[in-house]
């Protein structure tokens, strides 16, 4: 099973080395992994999407809680979150796909960030199956190169979470 | 007024109490070796910095303190890892300080520069680059916080060459602020509770310890627990000294060369009450079939050892001292009903187990037996030895016939196994404690690792024992080739051996030889006597097995036993 898990870090130099490297040093999968400060000062977040059954999710839980630069994790198994993640899209666009091109990007409330002759670079921001979804109708048109953030995620906070 | 941080470096050693450093000078380490006549520290030299760093460790185990080494960087500091790696795996609370090149080198290839924080990030408890001498005073003094508190461990603090010559005020931390550090070390008293609740209703409980036992200093309250249940107790290699072993409830070690009737009591057990263990493979065998019938209450102060390997059924965070006391508690507040007659049955089956097969080999009149040898080496220093021992045959052998009565009295490389360990660790132990006897069990194969520290040994007046056990093997791997591999004896043949009388008296030590088993005792007599260090060479039965011994990935109740 893919889970999502929030860590709350001390912004230190190998930080980071030492997250990945538990990952790696354990035999732990890492699928994507993002990282940038929050609003407190020398705390950083990362985002951290992995794979494990129960006794392997409570293993990496335990052992990011265990690194001494570690200040939280949030496990994104026990709490609502939303979760987001950005991708640009170099597609085709020639003169007999650019209107397509366009109207995919529009459905998907995209954006062009760069065009040129041949090529449009479409910026798009959702949860994995809208990224998934723009990009397997693009991918018709022909794709040229894909860049993903990765995801970052937040817990909901409990009064929006009841109203909805 | 301002202190270099050589200066700050002593003031926050003498902060922590530091009494003796194992280290080994350097380029980097010029300006630090400059300022240590002036201070009250006992500094051993060393002659490879592993052993500084298995010194240091050994000191910790023997003494419950933090040990200290310090080396230069580069070779220096890459040197130690093997020692880092050692503490780290048993839990042993050692502060290694490396030499750095100066600040503004770092990352340009520097002569005798190394990452030694990038190296060893994965085998210390935390570590750091000391980039401002401002910064010096408070990390020192995390770092043996560190080292010491929850679960004990290696930690590594890198200082660079214009840190160690920088001025800055002294000021060490009155409080220790690391936000994402907070061990529990208090157990849950509601887990107690449902603990104890389990224990009621058991017919067959085990206590499995560990060394936890010893690194929180429990071993009173742990012999307390097994009478007042009237269970019987195991430990793992890590735990020995733990439960003393002429005890009536005493099974044995556990695992992979324990006793027939700890691992059968482990496979017929319906309650198995851990406490600071961990559940290695060397103790579970083949997990499917570890401990199959029981429920389990795990007791540990590391929340990633609880349902690691194995699943628990009620798991207790805490410091083992802490949750025995609060089970004792309980035990006297209700106690079980008729527990003699409750626990009759299942005592009596160990019994059984023990008469069986109890632990065994056969004497011969022409070649000794290394069980004999260690045997003699309990009786003649009346189990009140520290034993040191270095990894394989000689270990299991240690571990199996000196009987260990008393917590930190058996320095063995657990969990990495490491060969070359004993004589330093011993070594470490004998500074600390320069009255009592100390003993390093040892291989033919394992004792050459680090030979070289026997002139450390000699130049301290440190009269540590060395008892090799020569089988003119390296023993382990070589029964595992007689058992597994049809006699493949290839590269475990150690015929060609240096002369380890001879060696022994190269250094400035005593050496000693028993060819037989009549001379055995003489030697041992002998070696013990003698104020200086003594290495006693056992010619032993080249082709000895540690039995009973359970093959890899087997059930820990499928034993060879001869």
């Amino acid at each position: 099973m893919r889970h999502t898990l929030g860590v709350l870090v001390e912004n230190q130099p190998g930080v980071l080395s030492r997250v990945a490297g538990l990952f790696s040093g354990r035999g732990f999968n890492i699928e994507s992994l993002t990282v940038a400060e929050t609003l407190e000062q020398g705390v950083s977040h990362i985002t951290l999407v992995t794979t494990g059954d129960e006794m392997i999710m409570e293993q990496i839980v335990k052992q990011l809680n265990k690194l001494v630069n570690v200040i939280k994790v949030i496990d994104f198994r026990e709490v609502r979150f939303v979760d987001r993640e950005m991708a640009l899209i170099k597609v085709k666009a020639e003169a007999s796909t650019r209107a397509e091109a366009l109207r995919i990007v529009d459905i998907f409330r995209g954006k062009v960030v760069d065009v040129s002759q041949n090529f449009f670079t479409v910026e798009v921001t959702g949860d994995e199956g809208k990224i998934q979804a723009i990009l397997d109708l693009l991918s018709q048109l022909g794709i040229v190169e894909v860049v993903r953030t990765g995801k970052v995620a937040i817990a909901r906070s409990r009064k929006n979470s009841t109203k909805r | 007024m301002k202190l270099t941080g050589a200066q700050i470096f002593f003031e926050s050693l003498k902060a922590e109490g530091v009494e003796v450093i194992f280290g080994l000078p350097g380029g980097v380490l010029l300006d630090l070796y400059d300022e240590m006549p002036k201070h009250d520290i006992r500094h051993i030299l060393v002659r490879h910095e592993q052993g500084a760093a298995h010194m240091a460790d050994g000191y910790a185990r023997a003494t419950g303190r933090v040990g200290v080494c310090l080396v230069t960087s580069g070779p220096g500091a890459t040197n130690t890892v093997t020692g880092i790696a050692t503490a780290y795996m048993d839990s042993i609370p050692i502060v290694v300080f490396t030499g750095q090149v100066p600040t503004a080198l770092i990352g340009n290839d520097a002569f005798q520069e190394a990452d030694i924080v990038g190296i060893t990030r994965p085998c210390t408890k935390h570590n750091y680059l000391v980039k401002d001498v401002h910064d010096l005073a408070r990390i020192i003094r995390e770092a043996f916080y560190l080292a010491r508190s929850g679960r004990p461990g290696p930690i590594l603090v890198d200082l660079p060459k214009d840190v160690i010559n920088a001025k800055a005020e002294y000021k060490s931390p009155k409080k220790i602020a690391l936000q994402g550090y907070k061990p529990t070390t208090e157990a849950h008293m509601g887990q107690i509770k449902r603990a104890y609740a389990a224990i009621g209703k058991a017919k067959k409980p085990v206590i499995y310890a560990g060394g936890g036992v010893i690194s929180s200093n429990a071993a009173k309250e742990l012999k307390q627990l097994g009478e007042s249940l009237r269970c019987p107790v195991t430990t793992t290699l890590m735990g020995l000294g733990g439960f003393p072993a002429p005890h009536e409830l005493w099974l044995g070690m556990l695992g992979m060369h324990g006793t027939f009737r700890a691992n059968m009591a482990m496979g017929s057990t319906d309650l198995l009450i851990a406490i600071g263990a961990r559940f290695d493979d060397r103790v579970t065998g083949k997990l499917d079939e570890f401990a199959p019938s029981a429920k389990i209450i795990h007791i540990d102060i590391d929340p990633t050892s609880i349902s690691k390997n194995v699943k628990v059924d009620i798991p207790i965070v805490g410091d083992c001292k802490d949750a025995l006391k609060k089970l004792l508690q309980l035990v006297k507040e209700s106690p079980i009903d008729d527990l003699e007659k409750v626990r009759k049955p299942w005592l009596d089956q160990i019994q059984k187990w023990k008469e069986t097969y109890p632990l065994a080999y056969e004497l011969k009149v022409d070649l000794s037996k290394p069980q004999y040898v260690v045997e003699k080496l309990y009786e003649l220093s009346e189990g009140k030895a520290i034993i040191a021992t270095e990894v394989g045959q000689n270990q299991m052998w240690a571990a199996q016939y000196y009987h260990f009565l008393e917590p930190r009295t058996l320095l063995t490389s657990g969990g990495l196994g490491t060969m070359g360990y004993g004589l330093p660790a011993a070594i470490g132990a004998q500074a600390a404690f320069p009255d009592r006897l100390v003993i390093d069990v040892a291989g033919d194969g394992s004792i050459q690792m680090c030979i070289q520290e026997m002139i450390t040994a000699v130049e301290n007046n440190l009269p540590v024992k060395v008892a090799i056990l020569n089988n003119q093997y390296l023993g382990m791997v070589r029964q595992w080739q007689q058992l597994f591999y049809e006699k493949n004896y290839c590269s475990t043949c150690l015929k060609i051996a240096p002369d380890f009388v001879k060696l022994a008296e190269a250094y400035g030590a005593l050496g000693l030889r028993a060819h037989k088993p009549d001379e055995v005792e003489a030697v041992i007599r002998e070696g013990f006597a003698s104020p200086k260090p003594v290495i006693m060479d056992f010619v032993v039965n080249p082709e000895e097995c540690v039995y009973p011994m359970v093959p890899a990935g087997a059930a820990m109740t499928e034993m060879l036993l001869a």
